[in-house]
């Protein structure tokens, strides 16, 4: 009934705002007036001599990785949003339920067998994460399920339990690889230091056809929130919905893990808080996950970067230290209400 | 109109319902009575449309609902399930929206046609300034109440309750019954309700069936199948049925504990 659109509004204004922060701050601080300067000389062909320097870096360095990581959030924020959706359950994450280290597992496999580094051998990184996403989602939802129901214990158990195995398995791969091991490991820290644009192309097929799906899956996420049975008593049919949402949110988790590595919390905390200011109705809620994401993950990347300059933190130890209390939070807090 | 030819349903090797019929006309409340485990649940789910069948036809009017895509059954068919667990931090709008399923796009946009539906279907259960609250601070007849809303924001010519009252205390027994009630009458709505209250079904009932391990024991008039034969038989337990002081129809009277000793 109310259609304000404050609530994205006020997201858009966020990210854009860690749109800039993330473009201006860095080894080298450019003010935003040059970034603007630069930028419009770059596009108009008129860069002044003194901006030259500030220009290469910001083409070159600082606009793909922030493209990259706004990509990567979006990508985690709404398939965090349709995991917890989909399975009912306010702490289905990608990493929690073990989706991202099962992304992380195709997707060394891949960097494993030596692609070369073109475009299409950088195409078959995000489509083996994507394989390993699907497996893994349906691995863990078969072991946690009871009957018809996904008890959120078992759940996380069974994702922590698969999502370890398979993070084990990614460190034997990368222990055991010579050649490729520089680029595991820089992806591992986050794909961000792999500078240029390749990265952001190569995923942006799968985030658009994952997210797209997503971003139109509001209306049947509501109606699942029902359960099964009402939901199809209403007029969704089910399975084949469950089915897609479930691709399209690996989809979105597999691009986000093949060059950003595995990055956990932020498909849990973003849907969290923005259910919680702007209500559980998913038609917006996706959205705003998404622009949320692509928020939280720009802010946690410019901490990266900074709190121990010159040296980059990867960008996981700073959500996860954000995260796992408010992980903690969640899990007391659902169990205090009996329901989420 | 309802019609539900031989119906058969199974649960892997057990056999749940065994070619069961019967017909609800518009404008009629039908009630579907037995004990635990009889079937009655699973007859309103198979006709619902989210269990296989194992054999027969749903059909109104000629069309058989089975073999509808679910889009196109919920235009013909709404369910009330029972008020348990549901997802709280809706509003009641928002749930009550859900029931335009069949209607809206694949986003969900309402229309303001859909706005005045909803609102029509609110104001029919009495629940209009319910509508910002959020469901999960509802008390459980009021829950009840929206769900009501919601289907008939499907705009059904066929209604199906499963258990709606067994949550609710005395008041909104009564008053949900009497809202079904009207809605049948006034909106040729037909009407099939499961029940546990065989006292509650004789009271609102134009027609009762009584269903006993999967089969229809019989079908009537509240009187006709409300009696001490029948209900003793079907619920292993003797029972006495007198005549309601007010209304006339019967009222039954499970007899004393003592004789429930001896015939266990």
């Amino acid at each position: 009934m109310r259609k304000s659109s404050f609530p994205y509004a006020a997201s858009l204004t966020l990210l854009a705002l860690a749109i800039l922060i993330s473009i201006a701050i860095g080894a080298v601080f450019i003010p935003p007036a040059d970034v603007w300067k630069a930028l419009t000389g770059l596009i108009a062909g008129n860069l002044p001599a003194s901006l030259e320097t500030s220009a290469f870096i910001l083409w070159k360095i600082r606009l793909p990785r922030t493209a990259l990581v706004l990509l990567t959030g979006a990508a985690l924020g709404g398939s965090g949003a349709a995991y917890q959706g989909l399975f009912r359950n306010p702490l289905a994450d990608p990493y929690l339920i073990g989706v991202a280290s099962g992304a992380g597992l195709g997707a060394v496999l891949a960097m494993n067998v030596r692609w070369p580094y073109t475009f299409w051998g950088l195409m078959a990184v995000p489509a083996a994460a994507f394989i390993g996403a699907l497996l893994t989602v349906f691995v863990v939802y078969m072991l946690a399920r009871i009957g018809k129901t996904v008890p959120t214990t078992n759940l996380i158990l069974a994702g922590v339990a698969f999502g370890s195995f398979a993070t084990a398995l990614i460190s034997f791969l990368m222990l055991r690889s010579t050649g490729e091991l520089r680029r595991a490991i820089a992806w591992l820290l986050g794909g961000s230091s792999q500078a240029g644009w390749g990265p952001v192309l190569t995923i942006l097929p799968y985030l658009a056809i994952g997210l797209g799906i997503l971003l139109l899956s509001g209306h049947a996420l509501n109606l699942l929130q029902f359960g099964d049975d009402q939901a199809q008593q209403l007029g969704l049919p089910v399975t084949r919905t469950k089915t897609l949402i479930l691709i399209a949110a690996s989809l979105a988790t597999a691009a986000a893990v093949s060059f950003s590595g595995i990055i956990g919390f932020v498909g849990l905390i973003v849907p969290h808080v923005m259910r919680l200011w702007f209500g559980a109705d998913y038609r917006r809620l996706l959205p705003l996950s998404v622009l949320g994401g692509a928020g939280m993950l720009l802010v946690a990347d410019v901490l990266a970067r900074v709190v121990m300059a010159p040296q980059e933190l990867p960008v996981g130890i700073i959500t996860a230290l954000a995260g796992a209390p408010f992980f903690l939070w969640v899990l007391r807090r659902a169990k205090a209400q009996g329901f989420w | 109109m309802l019609r539900i030819e031989k119906l058969s349903v199974s649960y892997g090797t057990r056999r749940v319902l065994h070619n069961v019929s019967l017909e609800v006309e518009t404008g009629e409340v039908f009630v579907l009575i037995g004990p635990n485990g009889a079937g009655k649940s699973t007859l309103v789910r198979a006709a619902s449309g989210v269990i296989p069948l194992l054999g027969g036809k749903i059909r109104t009017n000629g069309d058989d609902l089975a073999a509808l895509p679910p889009m196109q059954r919920a235009r013909y068919l709404a369910v009330v399930p029972q008020a348990v667990a549901l997802p709280p931090a809706f509003t009641v709008w928002e749930t009550v929206l859900m029931g335009r399923t069949p209607y809206l796009n694949f986003l969900g946009q309402a229309s303001t046609k859909d706005d005045e539906i909803i609102r029509t279907a609110l104001q029919k259960v009495d629940a209009l300034d319910l509508s910002e609250r959020r469901v999960g601070e509802l008390s459980g007849g009021e829950q009840q109440r929206v769900l009501l809303a919601r289907a008939l924001a499907q705009s059904t010519p066929i209604l199906l309750l499963d258990e709606p009252t067994s949550n609710l205390d005395l008041h909104y027994q009564v008053s949900l019954m009497e809202t079904v009630r009207q809605l049948a009458r006034r909106d040729n709505l037909a009407v099939l309700i499961a029940l546990h209250d065989l006292n509650l079904a004789a009271r609102y009932a134009d027609r009762v069936a009584l269903l006993v391990q999967g089969k229809i024991k019989a079908v009537g008039a509240p009187r006709q199948v409300l009696t001490p034969d029948l209900i003793s038989t079907a619920y292993h337990l003797p029972v006495q049925v007198v005549p309601h002081p007010f209304a006339g129809v019967p009222l039954v009277l499970p007899d004393s504990p003592t004789e429930l000793k001896v015939e266990s």
